[in-house]
């Protein structure tokens, strides 16, 4: 599904990622964990097409084709998704709208006809139940107000409605009470399946433990230091970063 | 991003100009100039009363007498008064029948979107089109009339309604008012008339359509509006003008008069020719707008939707003089290429529990300059006034410019006053956020833009809320990249 290789970047001439290899197959749940300013969010947003950052060498395949040089809207309609760990608010926009309009682009890039009202409605109306949250929320400006719990449910709104074939979550746990936390991962857990890949960026094992990654990988200083299963993250979270440092 | 945002800026000023076509047809026109003898001439082509024309030339000498004002954050180079035409009109035999009506003239209101055959019309919206220095035609005239709503052009009005005309005319705006007030007063040449009677509801919605076509030609409109008491009315203006090398002048005076307990709800969509990307050519747009609440417990509302116009500079204001009236202003300016827009209100609260509200939203693209000057009066004798202000500019790209001057004037300490303001650019943030959801840069822009003026498009009556969002996406297409 996605394969990066030697992916190194910079902001500002600031090298941040220094050599990433990692490749996640079809199905398979990926967590990187790493402190902060590791560059866990550099690589979500390279791997979105952000153009701040600039990459200096390597690729990302995607399915095989090379999507290194992409717009970001067509690696969007190609498949892939971010969960933002700070989604922008703008005003005046509905959810609604807006989220119809980003299907619309989905189903416009794929040839088909437009979702229509009715059916927009059922299907939004389920998954805000799922992550109990109220229909009047279809009608508030996106991210505008949210609460930091209301945005990240509302990434994941998103991300159910959109079934992309390849997520990002970045640090999609932080900030969230326990009962949210829950409400989040399951809503993650019920879009994996054998036919999507998932990232998840986080800094804690606690989304993990909801979850239950395939491999967790740690990151230092923009490289991938080690890899491993679960009990990678519960080392981790028992002896924190320092003693990869080494 | 950047270097791709200007590309893309660029290819957006090639973008035509969709309204810019000319009407070819037979016209009488004045020869260029402007003095004591094109007035009477212009008064007695339209068999107006002495009273009308001793008020002509009052306005004119008043007019020779001021000067153009400076205090505007606009810059352009000096108007020859002296080399417009004061008149120009299309052959017309008789307004009364449309079959007598040039197909030319027709044929142009159709490619603007205006049907005048009351048929093919807009269900509930009543039209009076105004080409150049005169009006065409004023749809269902007689089905207003039998609700005693008077709707017709302004030379109509001197003639059938002289008695309401000499009542109203310059009781808000005086001809000693403004340097462009003044020269309105002296030479206009047609507008719209509206009354309706005591307690009527104004079983629909009433519009003009202005189209500018001559060349080296001023339009120079009056309108005036009078609500009687109990009264309600909504009224939308349109413009469009042809793309010309030429600035052309066009200096309108409004009035609105709302007595005890009516509401006037004004509209416009101005959409004037704006000149080409080095700033040639474009609508010179002048406009003195004031309405009063004269009665208790009125309300004027203003809504604009500014697009047009090489230059704007319009202040569409209220006086509050009766206890518990209201005023509103909801404003959307959208400057790009060269052009310059000075817009915003003032509000003059007299009575008593007054109350304003001001929502202006500005826009700037290309090298576009938008400001808001805005004034809040509160008089002496004006207890517990209230003012809510709110002004929010948004840039897109880094040549434009936002600008935004506030004046407060509070003489009774009950007022209550609330002033916000901010400035933004168009976000990369925003503009990532939807492309990460597949949300092309154009339907985004448009998005975040519409999303941005929506508290006042909201104000718009519906039919004319989607033509405001179109126009919109149309002007900033491509604006960014």
């Amino acid at each position: 599904m996605i394969k990066i290789k030697n992916l190194q970047v910079s902001i500002d001439e600031k090298d941040i990622l220094k050599g990433i290899d990692l490749e996640i197959p079809k199905g398979e749940v990926h967590a990187i964990m790493g402190r902060n300013g590791s560059g866990k969010s550099t690589l979500a947003n390279t791997i979105a097409g952000n153009e701040k950052y600039e990459v200096k060498n390597g690729s990302i395949h995607m399915n095989n084709i090379d999507i290194t040089e992409m717009s970001v809207e067509n690696r969007a309609l190609s498949g892939i998704f971010v969960c933002f760990q700070y989604p922008v608010a703008i005003p005046g926009v509905s959810m609604a709208y807006f989220l119809r309009a980003s299907i619309n682009a989905h189903f416009e890039h794929q040839g088909k006809e437009e979702m229509d009202a009715v059916e927009f409605l059922n299907k939004s109306k389920k998954i805000l139940s799922e992550l109990n949250l109220d229909d009047s929320f279809l009608k508030r400006s996106i991210n505008d107000g949210f609460s930091g719990g209301e945005k990240k449910k509302s990434e994941i709104l998103q991300l159910l409605a959109l079934n992309p074939k390849f997520a990002i979550l970045d640090e999609t746990d932080s900030g969230l009470d326990i009962d949210a936390l829950k409400t989040v991962a399951n809503g993650v857990n019920k879009f994996n399946s054998k036919d999507n890949s998932t990232l998840i960026i986080t800094h804690y094992e606690r989304l993990l433990q909801y979850i239950n990654p395939d491999v967790v990988h740690v990151m230092v200083d923009g490289k991938i230091k080690k890899s491993g299963d679960m009990s990678l993250a519960k080392e981790v979270e028992k002896k924190g970063y320092s003693w990869l440092l080494k | 991003m950047i270097d791709k945002n200007q590309k893309i800026i660029d290819k957006n000023l090639d973008q035509e100009y969709k309204y810019g076509f000319t009407t070819d047809i037979e016209q009488i026109k004045f020869e260029p100039g402007l003095d004591e003898n094109v007035i009477r001439k212009l008064s007695n082509i339209k068999n107006e009363p002495k009273w009308l024309l001793n008020w002509r030339l009052k306005a004119y000498k008043n007019w020779k007498k001021m000067k153009e004002p400076t205090w505007a954050n606009i810059h352009y180079g000096p108007i020859d008064y002296q080399a417009l035409s004061y008149y120009a009109a299309p052959k017309i035999k008789s307004r009364k029948n449309l079959d007598e009506v040039d197909p030319e003239i027709l044929d142009t209101y159709n490619k603007l979107g205006i049907s005048l055959n009351e048929q093919k019309r807009l269900e509930g919206v009543a039209v009076d089109a105004i080409f150049d220095s005169v009006s065409i035609t004023t749809t269902f005239k007689d089905e207003l009339a039998k609700q005693g709503v008077i709707f017709c052009s302004f030379s109509e009005a001197v003639t059938e309604y002289p008695d309401l005309v000499k009542k109203y005319l310059g009781s808000v705006i005086p001809y000693t008012d403004n340097y462009f007030a003044a020269l309105n007063s002296a030479v206009f040449s047609d507008g719209s008339f509206v009354y309706i009677p005591k307690n009527v509801k104004c079983p629909m919605e009433l519009s003009t359509y202005f189209r500018m076509n001559a060349s080296n030609t001023g339009q120079f409109e009056r309108t005036l509006i009078i609500a009687d008491e109990g009264s309600e009315v909504s009224y939308l203006e349109g413009c469009t003008a042809p793309m010309r090398d030429e600035n052309q002048l066009h200096a309108a005076c409004v009035e609105l008069i709302a007595h005890e307990d009516a509401t006037i709800k004004y509209s416009t969509i101005q959409n004037w020719y704006a000149g080409d990307k080095n700033g040639k050519g474009g609508i010179y747009n002048f406009v003195t707008k004031r309405g009063i609440c004269a009665g208790d417990r009125s309300k004027i509302s203003w809504t604009q939707v500014e697009t047009g116009s090489a230059i704007t500079w319009k202040y569409p204001s209220v006086i509050l003089k009766g206890n518990d009236s209201i005023g509103e202003f909801y404003s959307v300016a959208v400057t790009k290429n060269k052009q310059q827009a000075d817009t915003g209100t003032k509000m003059i609260h007299i009575g008593k529990n007054t109350k304003s509200t001001i929502i202006s939203k500005g826009i700037s693209a290309g090298e576009g300059q938008n400001t808001y000057r805005g004034g809040v009066k509160i008089l002496k004798n004006a207890e517990n006034a209230r003012n809510f202000s709110q002004c929010d500019s948004i840039l897109i790209g880094d040549k434009c410019g936002a600008h935004t001057f506030p004046y407060i004037d509070v003489k009774n300490q009950t007022a209550k006053m609330e002033h916000e303001a901010s400035t933004s650019s168009i976000g990369e943030d925003q503009l990532f956020y939807c492309n990460q959801r597949g949300i092309k840069l154009d339907n985004a822009v448009s998005m975040i833009v519409n999303g941005f003026c929506k508290e006042v498009f909201e104000e718009l009556p519906m039919e004319f809320a989607v033509e405001a969002k179109q126009l919109i996406e149309v002007t900033l297409e491509n604006s960014v990249g």
